[in-house]
């Protein structure tokens, strides 16, 4: 602990001069009305801001009734929003995975120059408004855009189509998985891949037979929080996806929709579709969680 | 080992593609514009209005994030409650809830007739399609990063300088504004503008409940979607130049704090 601190603790144990006694027979903990105030305060907190919103998906989702929940979601429109976002989050996310992987190997395994400035572009998309993400696409894909005239000569539909809205997809989710494998694999060093590669195997056989099983929950990770956000993207898409009814139109974008219409309970019958997908994202990130930990000290050992 | 040439092109290859050539198209594209219409375009009534919003209420929702976030890191490391396990991993739930189902699901609930709508109403305040509105929704997307900053740095912490410090005799208040406040100053610090960062940009979780008043509360994002929508290309791009200009500032701030606070605990 820093030099700055302990001295601030003399500095207390100046000022506080000789009344000692009860302090130190508690010493460090609050008293218990302090303790309660606080876990109130953050209970009060949570709940106004995260608990109330969730239940409130989930009631006004069922106001009308079962049948009309099932009927909102087995409505046409909404299948294809179904079909579409499985669609697109099936195309960004194992692109996403494959870039991951490489760029944690080469951060991971390579020393060279520029590496902080690649960690940093790595992260930029984070750092860039959704509604920003669907804007570059329209800039190079759209009607006045830099390959606007070119695709329409050759009837090539990228923006207000799929490959647009996938393109948006993999920019705003770009950072997830790289970013949980780089750390990983540089606390885990080459160590074990060097002794494979002694002992006479091929590169690729290193990677699958010994690095994989090595960062196997670290990627499975960052998938899960790749696959959330890719699933629930609303603002980058909806600027590349025209809105076009059952056919541009993700379960977010078709959220919105029905709550303009003031279909409410609709709205809310298809958004508890990705509450749950929510709630299945954190149980699934709490259990990987716990087994990360439980490999890490052990991959720490081996470094 | 082997495969530097192969991870070091498709890496680079796939950065350039998808974030490098789609990024500086936003800048080339206001080289279209004059400067004139450039400044004209980032500094109209309407877009400055939209500015001092977008930043103020984030602002105001990251200092409320870095005080309730801060107590909740606190509870969630020092206290044992029942549930304390479930609102852990709840705290996560911004980052996983699709901000659409986030904005709907907080203006039914601020609405005038909502469950906490119709309380702040008759207490006199108006929430769902006002700036409080806004704030309500940039609280709620803000609200993991202050927690998940801080909590770790108060697992590290060593709890022996905190009963050193009891047992010079210190009380409890000052033993945390000496003691324990000095060594998560740096993870506040740090969630503070990653909450703030992530506001700024926000879209889909503030539109439904701000009402879109132009002048009022129309938040930056919104009007680069609206000027999209009215085929004003470059006037969307003059816009997102000067927020991404903003983000890029915040980043290289992000990560001088983080390596300042990194500096300080290899320093201990």
């Amino acid at each position: 602990m820093s030099g700055a601190i302990v001295s601030s603790v003399a500095a207390v144990a100046t000022a506080a001069g000789r009344r000692s006694g009860r302090g130190a027979q508690r010493a460090g903990v609050e008293s218990p009305w302090v303790r309660r105030t606080l876990i109130g305060l953050a209970l009060v907190f949570l709940t106004l801001f995260l608990f109330v919103p969730l239940v409130a998906v989930f009631t006004e989702a069922l106001k009308k009734g079962w049948q009309a929940y099932v009927d909102a979601i087995v409505d046409p429109d909404a299948l294809s929003a179904i079909k579409l976002t499985l669609l697109t989050a099936g195309i960004a996310v194992p692109l996403n995975l494959v870039f991951g992987v490489s760029a944690a190997w080469l951060i991971a395994k390579f020393e060279f120059r520029g590496k902080n400035i690649l960690l940093t572009l790595i992260d930029l998309p984070f750092s860039v408004s959704p509604v920003i993400s669907g804007l570059i696409y329209v800039l190079l894909f759209g009607a006045q855009g830099w390959f606007g005239p070119w695709l329409r000569e050759h009837d090539i539909r990228i923006l207000f189509a799929l490959p647009g809205m996938v393109l948006a997809t993999i920019f705003v989710t770009f950072p997830f998985v790289a970013r949980e494998l780089i750390p990983l694999m540089q606390s885990q060093g080459s160590e074990e891949e060097e002794a494979a590669l002694v002992l006479g195997a091929s590169g690729w056989k290193t990677f699958w037979l010994v690095t994989l099983p090595n960062i196997k929950w670290g990627l499975l990770y960052g998938v899960i929080l790749c696959n959330a956000r890719a699933m629930g993207e609303f603002g980058a898409v909806s600027v590349v996806s025209g809105h076009i009814r059952g056919e541009t139109n993700t379960i977010p974008l078709q959220v919105e929709i029905l709550y303009n219409e003031y279909n409410f309970a609709a709205a809310f019958a298809v958004a508890s579709l990705l509450a749950m997908l929510a709630l299945v994202t954190l149980a699934l990130k709490s259990i990987v969680e716990s087994r990360l930990k439980d490999e890490l000290p052990e991959a720490l050992d081996l470094a | 080992m082997p495969g530097f040439g192969l991870s070091l092109g498709f890496t680079l290859f796939y950065l350039t593609l998808i974030v490098l050539i789609p990024l500086s198209a936003v800048f080339l594209k206001t080289f279209t514009l004059t400067w004139d219409g450039f400044v004209h375009a980032v500094t109209s009534d309407r877009v400055v209005a939209s500015y001092k919003l977008s930043f103020g209420a984030s602002l105001i929702a990251a200092s409320l994030n870095v005080v309730l976030g801060g107590v909740v890191a606190w509870v969630l490391v020092r206290y044992r409650f029942p549930g304390s396990k479930i609102v852990d991993a709840l705290v996560d739930l911004p980052f996983a809830l699709p901000t659409a189902v986030a904005g709907i699901a907080l203006t039914t609930l601020y609405s005038p007739n909502g469950w906490i709508g119709r309380y702040a109403e008759a207490a006199g305040f108006k929430v769902a399609f006002t700036p409080l509105g806004i704030m309500i929704a940039l609280t709620f997307i803000g609200l993991p990063f202050v927690v998940r900053t801080v909590q770790p740095v108060l697992e590290d912490a060593e709890r022996e300088l905190e009963e050193a410090a009891a047992c010079l005799g210190a009380n409890r208040l000052q033993t945390f504004v000496r003691v324990v406040f000095p060594t998560i100053a740096p993870a506040l610090l740090t969630g503070f503008a990653l909450a703030f960062a992530r506001a700024t940009g926000e879209y889909g979780s503030v539109i439904f409940i701000a009402g879109n008043m132009p002048m009022i509360s129309e938040i930056t994002p919104l009007l680069i979607v609206t000027k999209l929508e009215q085929y004003d290309y470059a006037g969307a791009t003059a816009i997102a130049v000067m927020m991404l200009l903003a983000s890029f500032a915040m980043l290289l701030l992000i990560n001088l704090l983080q390596a300042w606070a990194r500096g300080r605990k290899e320093r201990s």
